[in-house]
């Protein structure tokens, strides 16, 4: 990662690191060091005495069944939205890979709500699908289905979901639609002259070649519900009804802010910290291996 | 593609024009119900089409600011979260190009180290440092500021990253030549880096744009004062108020002007936004 040609200067080179070096150290490795060191202590209210506890922040947490209870929660909400954003962006990326017509024109329309703040679409959403103004959810009462996401915590969950999905299609989109694109069209045709069907073309050559987007985007996928929806679930539900759409990162902040216990709020940091962690090797492994490829 | 026959030509379209109406909707009807009066949108008797009140409720929520309550026009928000969005976007622009350019182009002890130091951020995003990030921030008197808003997101392991491989991509010869010209690193920098480096400055401007703009969390945390709200968290305290006394109209004409400035980014400069946003990811 070095030039053969480089310059000398003994101080200069630390002179253009200091900016960034000095924002990290102070407002990323410091907090993420006091983060573990709180994550040990057991403070009062007033944040005037600390106790030094070991581990009993992280065992409280583990016994508790509410922190189950998110854990499932972010994990099916994950899924969910995973799932309907990936195959609904892939159909929108296969059909817009034809040669048609207006082709980019399309791609303009379905990309936009990348831009969109997540806290705003949550309020869209919420707008649409609100049990006494909303136009959809009146639309959903008059077909006789009960509809209710300020009390039913199911109903809250599907909202949640849909907004958070609604966003990340464009994002999705993109990057099928670039790996489509970087499929040789040899490939595809000579398995069109073999006979093949479109259908037997998709599974059999189209989507193995798209595996390694495939692959990237659930990564990316997954971690953009667990920190990108802060901003749609404060929005829309604030975490409930009983706390039926809270994830672990809404946890954190709530159980630190709201509940006032900074040593739980704390160990749960460290926790996500480790799952970060573990999603980024993760997603590095599997760029190594794609290049190669 | 391979076969043009007839129903499969005009199956893409069908599916994409129903995507595309399926993606626009929930806009849609938000541009309609901020320009319906407020009792019409509150009982649920809105219809589909646009109202009368366009440039009454806009003005009104630019401002005015909505009723009955102390909160800020809509028009200072939008130029604090201006504001903050071109720092943020521009501070980690300007650090991460001087970073890269340190790691690449200098030979010195803890060269690595410094890389490594910046690429663990990826890491810890401000979700997981929540309240210690706070209390620095409180305790260097950031609250309800500007560099409060900004400084502490504008370290950037993509950016850095992103400079880095683009510098490894411009020849040695460049370096060489300018050294025979006698040019010190600082020049070469200025005549050469950065103007080599334009279209990536671009593309990384129009993503971290984005990306300052729509901050939620951080904001909510640093601010407390109604004058140093960005768009993004007015329009969150505007329904959070009993619900029967939300002003609907306004609350979607500010969603409306909320999504204008970055929507307008990505669709004006679509190259670069693809370019940043597929590049900075690999």
């Amino acid at each position: 990662m070095q030039k053969r040609a480089i310059f000398g200067g003994k101080t200069l080179p630390y002179l253009l690191l200091l900016p960034q070096l000095f924002v990290v150290a102070v407002f990323f490795y410091w907090p993420a060091s006091q983060a573990v060191w709180q994550s040990f202590l057991l403070e009062d209210a007033f944040g005037l005495n600390s106790s030094f506890i070991w581990f009993e922040n992280y065992t409280e947490l583990f016994a508790d069944a509410g922190y189950y209870r998110t854990m499932v929660t972010t994990a099916v909400f994950a899924i969910m939205v995973a799932g309907l954003s990936l195959s609904i962006a892939l159909l929108f990326a296969v059909q817009a890979d034809k040669s048609i017509r207006g082709a980019g024109v399309y791609k303009t329309l379905l990309i936009w709500p990348y831009a969109v703040a997540p806290a705003v679409a949550g309020v869209l959403w919420i707008f649409m699908f609100q049990p006494s103004l909303g136009v959809v959810a009146q639309g959903i009462r008059t077909l006789g289905i009960p509809w209710n996401p300020l009390l039913n915590g199911n109903d809250a969950l599907i909202l949640v979901v849909l907004a958070s999905t609604w966003k990340q299609i464009s994002y999705n989109f993109l990057f099928f639609l670039a790996g489509l694109q970087s499929i040789p069209r040899a490939v595809i045709e000579a398995a069109a002259i073999d006979g093949a069907s479109r259908t037997r073309r998709f599974w059999t050559i189209i989507l193995p070649l798209l595996s390694p987007t495939v692959f990237f985007l659930v990564v990316v996928n997954i971690v953009y519900v667990f920190f990108d929806t802060f901003g749609i679930i404060d929005a829309m539900t604030q975490g409930g009804p009983s706390k039926a759409t809270e994830t672990l990162v809404y946890k954190v902040f709530f159980d630190g802010r709201l509940g006032g216990n900074l040593g739980s709020s704390a160990a749960q940091s460290v926790i996500l910290m480790i799952m970060v962690v573990a999603l980024t090797a993760v997603q590095f492994r599997f760029i190594e291996r794609r290049v190669a490829y | 593609m391979v076969e043009h026959r007839g129903f499969s030509r005009f199956l893409p379209h069908i599916v994409l024009v129903i995507g595309v109406a399926i993606v626009a909707f929930p806009v849609y009807l938000c541009f309609v119900g901020s320009t319906h009066p407020q009792d019409i949108v509150a009982n649920g008797q809105m219809p589909l089409t646009p109202g009368p009140l366009f440039f009454e409720t806009y003005y009104k929520t630019l401002f005015v600011g909505s009723s009955g309550s102390t909160r800020e026009p809509v028009a200072t928000m939008l130029m604090n979260s201006f504001i903050m969005a071109c720092i943020i976007a521009l501070g980690k622009i300007a650090i991460s190009i001087l970073s890269a350019f340190a790691v690449v182009y200098f030979k010195f002890p803890f060269r690595m180290a410094a890389f490594w130091l910046i690429f663990i951020t990826l890491m810890l995003p401000v979700e997981v440092r929540i309240y210690p990030t706070y209390k620095i921030a409180s305790d260097l008197n950031l609250l309800d500021s500007y560099a409060g808003l900004t400084i502490p997101l504008i370290a950037s392991a993509t950016a850095t990253l992103f400079f880095r491989q683009f510098f490894l991509t411009i020849p040695d010869e460049l370096v060489e030549a300018s050294k025979l010209d006698g040019a010190g690193p600082l020049r070469f920098f200025w005549d050469t880096v950065l103007p080599l480096s334009r279209t990536n400055i671009a593309a990384l401007f129009v993503i971290l744009f984005i990306y300052g703009w729509n901050q939620y969390l951080w904001p909510i945390l640093i601010t407390t004062r109604d004058d140093m709200q960005t768009i993004v968290i007015g329009i969150k305290k505007m329904i959070v108020t009993a619900d029967a006394l939300t002003e609907w109209n306004v609350v979607l004409a500010t969603a409306m002007l909320a999504m204008l400035p970055p929507v307008m980014v990505v669709v004006l400069m679509q190259r670069w936004f693809v370019k940043g946003l597929v590049e900075t990811e690999k």
